[in-house]
């Protein structure tokens, strides 16, 4: 408990942290509460107002089919908050265990995982997020899949060289001197001492599913009927608003989708800072 | 052997293997989607009976999987790469030419990144904890945070209304006897906007790489030795704490190409720029699997081969790194 508090006083002293957390909160608060504070309907097609201009019944204006485009971007912060925290959740859960394997039985287990984890690392994640999804087909939740099942890699590197240092404390040796097994080393001593540096790595993994996701249904890749912010800017793309000059449809979930992932960085370097010593504030 | 040559073969070694498990996952995926990949692949109403037969004897598409696997791995490496629906012609016709104006575009837009992230990060490293600091990073992390092709739909907004810029493709259309020098200067102004883009979506991580860590070289003994001597700033930071900060930036430009290629395709997707990333967005759009197969082994291929050099340069560099 006094640890939280510790943190907690240590977390509100970093003021990009805070204010990645309060915009958050704001974020899922519109999530959540979309269909209450949202003017509109966002599928409610107004037949006379195509590509209108904003105006006060249409503050962000509305879109090629007529529909507000205000009610779609708050209804589009739903599914980058979905995407981002169950992809990040698979990809940190996937990198964790990775990396407790590999850093605690060394050798060929880590050998071979870590020549796994280096192609991981190599490749480049987004075409290869495009050719999968396009040939096993890109509905919501195969776009999750595919965003974790590739990003996990610098999480088990991250994850690895921790264990392997901290193998060799002595309250390990202590552990396997009583005769403690691999599992109860790795789950009791070793993993709560990874876990808080890795809520950082956490943090930047929501980041880059969100940016992947909306990168990858800007692209047509993923179901662009279902509404969100990447879908949005890829309609404001593809219907021509944007090369006659209608910024308005553009700007606004960019920009809203700016905000959500500079939120979660600064979050994951305010951690990052707060359990690197090295870069702590003296 | 040598240490140092051991450590050079091993990754030239490991590369191989990367790029021919690269090659095979493709053949994989494509021959275990449920179906009939040979229906999925030539769907396409545009091709006749004849072009059909062609693609069967030159795919060995009606021989045993393994077989296909060996005549898919022989046409890889001789570069033939299929037909593309769209175009109509070999993949490799298509993709060679697209692959060269991709590299017009990365090569000074990367350079440029990482000019402008060694400079904001010296910047925001030396003024610490101070407003300069605070704006820079900020800046820094909101460009990284930046989906290229929003970024680029933004310029695109202001360059229409202004008429400033072309905003799409190499070349203004259906102009001819231009001279070289108007040549030049037509291709330069569709430069402008994708190379600003590219380079502003880029630079940001070579800022917060570079400032955490001169940082950290910051802390180190000898800097402070040289400031107790009252070694004068400017000398300070590009003699003593620069050169020993440059080091990660080599590694990350190696582990981050993936950024760099995917800023890349968005970028030449917006602004039509008719590289390999506009091929990969057309090849969805169009369903124009072989045209996607190839574009995606020329980058996968293309990025191992620059990470391979960026490794390499860092162990030439950094002695510790061959000796482990």
């Amino acid at each position: 408990m006094t640890k939280i508090s510790d943190f907690w006083l240590e977390f509100r002293r970093n003021k990009a942290g805070v204010v990645g957390l309060v915009l958050i909160l704001i974020f899922v608060f519109i999530a959540v509460l979309a269909p209450f504070i949202s003017p509109y309907n966002p599928s409610t097609r107004n037949p006379n107002l195509f590509l209108s201009h904003p105006t006060l019944a249409h503050i962000f204006g509305t879109n090629e089919i007529g529909q507000d485009l205000f009610s779609l971007d708050m209804y589009g912060a739903r599914i980058p908050l979905e995407v981002g925290l169950i992809a990040a959740a698979i990809t940190v859960f996937l990198g964790l265990v990775i990396g407790l394997l590999s850093g605690y039985f060394g050798g060929v287990v880590d050998e071979v995982l870590m020549r796994i984890t280096d192609f991981f690392i190599i490749i480049p994640v987004l075409i290869f997020m495009i050719i999968i999804a396009a040939f096993v087909g890109s509905s919501l939740i195969n776009v999750i899949l595919v965003i974790a099942l590739l990003s996990w890699a610098p999480t088990a590197r991250v994850v690895r060289s921790m264990v392997i240092s901290l193998r060799e404390w002595p309250f390990v040796e202590v552990a396997k001197a009583n005769n403690a097994g691999s599992s109860y080393i790795i789950f009791r001593h070793i993993m709560p001492n990874v876990i808080p540096v890795v809520f950082g790595t956490a943090m930047l993994a929501v980041a880059n599913s969100i940016f992947a996701q909306a990168s990858l249904v800007f692209l047509g890749v993923g179901d662009v009927s279902d509404i969100s912010w990447g879908s949005i800017m890829h309609f404001a793309f593809i219907s021509g608003a944007v090369s006659v000059g209608d910024w308005w449809y553009i700007v606004p979930p960019g920009i809203f989708i700016i905000l959500l992932i500079l939120s979660f960085v600064m979050i994951g370097y305010s951690l990052e800072e707060i359990f690197n010593p090295r870069l702590r504030k003296v | 052997m040598t240490i140092r040559s051991s450590y050079f073969v091993k990754r030239i070694i490991s590369s191989i293997v990367t790029i021919f498990v690269i090659i095979s996952f493709l053949f994989f995926l494509f021959h275990l989607i449920p179906g009939n990949p040979i229906l999925i692949l030539y769907r396409n109403p545009a091709l006749t009976q004849s072009q059909i037969n062609v693609l069967y004897r030159q795919f060995g598409l009606n021989k045993p999987l393994w077989q296909q696997f060996f005549i898919y791995i022989g046409n890889t490496f001789t570069g033939n790469l299929g037909i593309s629906f769209f175009y109509r012609e070999p993949v490799s016709m298509v993709l060679f030419p697209a692959l060269l104006n991709s590299l017009i575009l990365l090569i000074p837009a990367t350079f440029l990144a990482i000019i402008l992230g060694i400079l904001t990060g010296v910047l925001a490293a030396w003024h610490r904890g101070k407003k300069i600091d605070f704006v820079t990073l900020g800046s820094a992390m909101a460009f990284y945070s930046m989906p290229a092709f929003w970024l680029g739909s933004i310029f695109i907004t202001i360059a229409i209304s202004t008429k400033a810029l072309p905003v799409s493709g190499m070349y203004q259309l259906g102009v001819y006897n231009q001279n070289i020098l108007e040549r030049m200067s037509d291709f330069l102004s569709h430069l402008i906007l994708p190379l600003v883009t590219l380079t502003l979506v880029l630079y940001g991580q070579f800022t917060i790489v570079m400032r955490n860590s001169l940082i950290g070289v910051f802390s180190e003994d000898y800097i402070i030795t040289a400031r107790a001597k009252g070694a004068n700033t400017r000398r300070l930071i590009w003699k003593h704490a620069y050169p020993n900060a440059l080091l990660p930036m080599i590694s990350i430009i190696g582990i981050n190409l993936g950024i760099v290629v995917a800023g890349a395709v968005l970028t030449e997707t917006v602004f039509s720029w008719p590289g390999i990333g506009f091929m990969v967005y057309q090849a969805i759009i169009s369903r124009d699997y072989p045209l996607l197969q190839g574009a995606f082994l020329i980058i996968s291929i293309s990025v191992v081969v620059a990470n391979l050099a960026a490794d390499l340069l860092y162990g030439y560099l950094d002695p510790r790194v061959r000796l482990r």
